[in-house]
């Protein structure tokens, strides 16, 4: 047999995060459920709040971050009910694969998810809401990818704690919605910027705080992951 | 087939092993060497802490107390070696429900740097016999299937394999399967590869093992 040439830490998590999608891929009724579960929220806020126009442009941002939020507790749950079936992430641990390339495969793996899930929420946005992307499409993208990182990285980490508790459906949003509230206010403040306008200039710096977050959270998760992984 | 300075080390050397669960001792004080190559045959009713032993050998579990080498590897500092020379084939199949026969295969053969992880893959499917449903996802595998598969799984990992720890390997298995698990099995420890086996059926597992070890209650026991 040929040598063995076991993947480096990205390779890893390269293999890791094309088969949490494939999985995805292959039980789409699990991204359709997502899908209309942050649709039904941007519904009931539009409905909540009546057809005061400004009202609604006002309150966008933080409306389309709750949508994903929201939506996000269901995706990272899962995530990890996949590995949790047959055991199947003990047979990543027993491999062995390097503990940071699946936290990094599957935390990427979920930001792609909730990426998506935030283009498809866009559109409805801008017809339930009525916003204009004052700023353009390329700002909001960045702060999608940003903020659906922030939410990633530590949902990722507190799934995997979560996934061997009994109550791991509470223990989830107890764990993760008290860290990531920073990341999401200067989420929220960043696409209200995008949606109404930036006279002040103000974006750049909710960004680099965002960018911040991540740096923060991404760097916990790696240095972290191994530990909770093994018992 | 090892080159590594541990070659002349026991397969599984066990000091005063220990396991407890809340306040359950699944193993209490389990000393035990098995020599390289050797074959081991585990025995004991339900609950006498065959799997845990097995799980602890593996690294799936962490000792509570005690201390396990294999291959003079020590489990806690050498871990990742360990696992790369150790293969356990478990109750649990560690497979990807929603993944083909083939696409789990392909992932853990590439994960485990095989060069052509395809080839490899669909060469140890046909050889468990699981060629005819590799495209299946493994939600619509039979019992038996998906131990085929799990053993398939296996089979990836030598050349490195220093042992291989089955626990029941004979269940769910039709004679076909049961045949084909004991051919395989010949064929490792011809290779040298450590046998550990737990099963309840004895003469089955009496006929490819030469030591054996009784628990009861998590302590080493007469059989």
């Amino acid at each position: 047999m040929n040598a063995r040439h076991p993947p480096g830490l990205l390779e890893g998590a390269f293999l890791i995060l094309r088969k949490d999608l494939l999985i995805e891929w292959h039980t789409r009724a699990r991204l359709n459920a997502l899908l209309f579960f942050a649709l039904a929220t941007l519904l009931i806020f539009s409905f909540a709040l009546g057809p005061d126009t400004k009202l609604l442009e006002q309150n966008a941002g933080g409306y389309l971050w709750l949508a994903i939020l929201f939506a996000s507790l269901m995706a990272l749950g899962e995530s990890f009910r996949v590995e949790r079936e047959n055991a199947s992430l003990d047979g990543l641990r027993l491999l062995p694969v390097n503990p940071r390339a699946v936290f990094l495969g599957k935390a990427l793996g979920n930001a792609a998810i909730l990426f998506g899930l935030s283009l498809v929420l866009i559109p409805v946005m801008v017809g339930l809401f009525g916003v204009s992307l004052a700023l353009g499409l390329g700002s909001l993208g960045l702060i999608l990818v940003l903020g659906c990182l922030a939410i990633s990285a530590p949902g990722t980490l507190y799934s995997a704690i979560a996934s061997n508790a009994r109550a791991r459906d509470v223990l989830l949003p107890l764990l993760l919605f008290p860290l990531i509230i920073p990341a999401l206010l200067a989420a929220v403040k960043a696409t209200s910027l995008v949606f109404q306008g930036d006279p002040m200039s103000q974006l750049n710096s909710w960004l680099l705080l965002l960018g911040g977050f991540n740096l923060t959270y991404w760097g916990l998760g790696v240095a972290l992951f191994p530990q909770v992984i093994e018992e | 087939m090892d080159e590594t300075p541990a070659a002349s080390a026991p397969a599984i050397e066990l000091r005063a092993l220990s396991k407890r669960f809340g306040r359950h001792w699944a193993l209490a004080g389990v000393d035990y060497t098995l020599a390289r190559g050797d074959s081991l045959l585990l025995t004991g009713p339900n609950g006498s802490g065959k799997t845990t032993l097995l799980r602890l050998i593996a690294t799936a579990i962490s000792p509570s107390f005690g201390a396990i080498r294999v291959a003079g590897l020590d489990a806690v500092r050498d871990r990742e070696e360990l696992r790369r020379r150790t293969g356990l084939l478990s109750h649990s199949s560690f497979l990807y429900e929603d993944l083909t026969g083939e696409q789990n295969l392909v992932l853990a053969a590439r994960l485990l740097g095989i060069p052509d992880a395809q080839n490899s893959a669909r060469s140890l499917l046909e050889r468990v016999g699981l060629d005819w449903r590799s495209g299946r996802p493994v939600r619509q595998f039979s019992a038996g299937m998906r131990k085929r598969a799990a053993i398939a799984k296996l089979l990836l990992k030598p050349p490195a394999l220093v042992l291989a720890l089955l626990d029941e390997p004979f269940g769910e298995l039709d004679p076909s399967g049961i045949a084909l698990m004991e051919r395989l099995i010949a064929e490792l420890l011809a290779n040298g590869v450590a046998i550990v086996l737990a099963t309840h059926m004895v003469d089955q597992g009496r006929a490819l093992c030469r030591q054996r070890l009784h628990l009861q209650e998590g302590r080493v026991a007469s059989p």
